[in-house]
């Protein structure tokens, strides 16, 4: 657990140190994902020393959002005078993301499993 | 009872008892949650009905309660990272989808900026609720710095992303079903662009392959969210 915890701190810091130069165009926590992967990949990295912690922490993620879900309480006015815009903007726009998206992968699929030719 | 609140406050607004509270109504959440099968009944939802209505009660602001617990809102960038051995792990179903992936996750993103742009100023909203609106399916820390750079407010563009999070945590499964996607990667891949951390806290309830791609799918949704938000304000 130790030692799975410095894995992910240290690629967290790698990725937070890369995105520094990048100016921040890409966050750290998401650079030090593709960094994670990237070692495992390429094998400079045991996955065992990082298994234990990463499943336990992903399969609990929801926990870490209550920090900031609990600060919804300071934008109650500002959120209840635009309320119906807010909520059919976000409400409208997210089923139209999850379907676009899903919709196009499996197309791809389809398409595929037909006999398209694969790509790398 | 004015009394009573003054000196029970110093005890309750400690490190200590908020981790506790939170850890607590997270669990009395995820027993609700699994005994009920409610999608509705999101553990994440039920905390946050508990924990607002106590703080107020308690007349302890929302600075306090959220120094006190930084330590797990610090935890949201390590389980991002961790997502990278999930990936690891789930690397076979990634194999031959690499072009439907980026695809499908550029054009989502860009449906999902334009949409929720038009939406909001179809209903009336300025330009500084719509700039705090437009990165709404990125993960905070994405969302944060890009509302900032268009002119939105940082902590309302945070309080979009977890509305959207949570509404797409719980209608993105039925949509899913209604519109017919029997693959996986699909599934994980829309959860996880849409609703980033959350869609994919839910995701990994369908499975491990769902769960890995819906986290490849944040950080791809974080990556095309940027580069296409300039080009939309152009438009507007």
């Amino acid at each position: 657990m130790i030692k799975g915890s410095f894995y992910i701190l240290f690629f967290f810091f790698l990725g937070e140190m890369l995105s520094i130069l990048l100016h921040n165009f890409v966050p750290g926590s998401v650079l030090g994902m593709i960094l994670l992967f990237l070692a495992l990949y390429f094998k400079l990295l045991n996955p065992e020393n990082v298994r234990t912690t990463a499943t336990t922490i992903t399969k609990n993620m929801a926990l870490f959002f209550i920090p900031a879900g609990v600060g919804l309480m300071v934008y109650v006015e500002l959120l209840s005078q635009s309320f119906t815009a807010i909520v059919v903007a976000i409400a409208g726009s997210t089923i139209l993301t999850i379907a676009t998206v899903a919709i196009i992968q499996q197309r791809f699929e389809n398409r595929r499993a037909k006999g398209g030719k694969a790509d790398a | 009872m004015h009394n009573l609140i003054d000196t029970v406050r110093p005890y309750v607004s400690t490190e200590l008892f908020l981790l506790m509270l939170v850890m607590g109504t997270f669990l009395l959440g995820v027993f609700i949650y699994k005994r009920t099968k409610i999608t509705l009944l999101q553990p994440l939802l039920i905390s946050i009905l508990i924990i607002i209505p106590f703080l107020k009660f308690m007349d302890i602001e929302y600075q306090t309660f959220y120094n006190q617990t930084r330590i797990l809102h610090f935890m949201l960038g390590p389980s991002v990272v961790a997502l990278g051995y999930v990936l690891y792990e789930q690397m076979e179903h990634l194999k031959g989808n690499v072009t439907s992936i980026i695809t499908a996750v550029f054009v989502g993103s860009l449906v999902g900026i334009i949409s929720v742009v038009l939406l909001s100023r179809w209903l009336g909203a300025d330009k500084v609720l719509m700039a705090s609106l437009a990165p709404k399916s990125v993960t905070t820390p994405i969302a944060i710095s890009l509302a900032e750079k268009s002119g939105g407010v940082p902590a309302l563009a945070a309080a979009f992303v977890v509305i959207c999070g949570i509404f797409g945590g719980l209608v993105g499964p039925v949509i899913l079903r209604k519109i017919g996607i029997k693959s996986k990667i699909a599934k994980g891949l829309a959860m996880g662009s849409a609703s980033h951390a959350l869609g994919t806290a839910r995701a990994l309830e369908m499975g491990a392959v769902e769960g890995a791609i819906s986290g490849l799918a944040i950080g791809i949704m974080g990556i095309m969210t940027a580069l296409l938000i300039p080009f939309v304000e152009l438009l507007f």
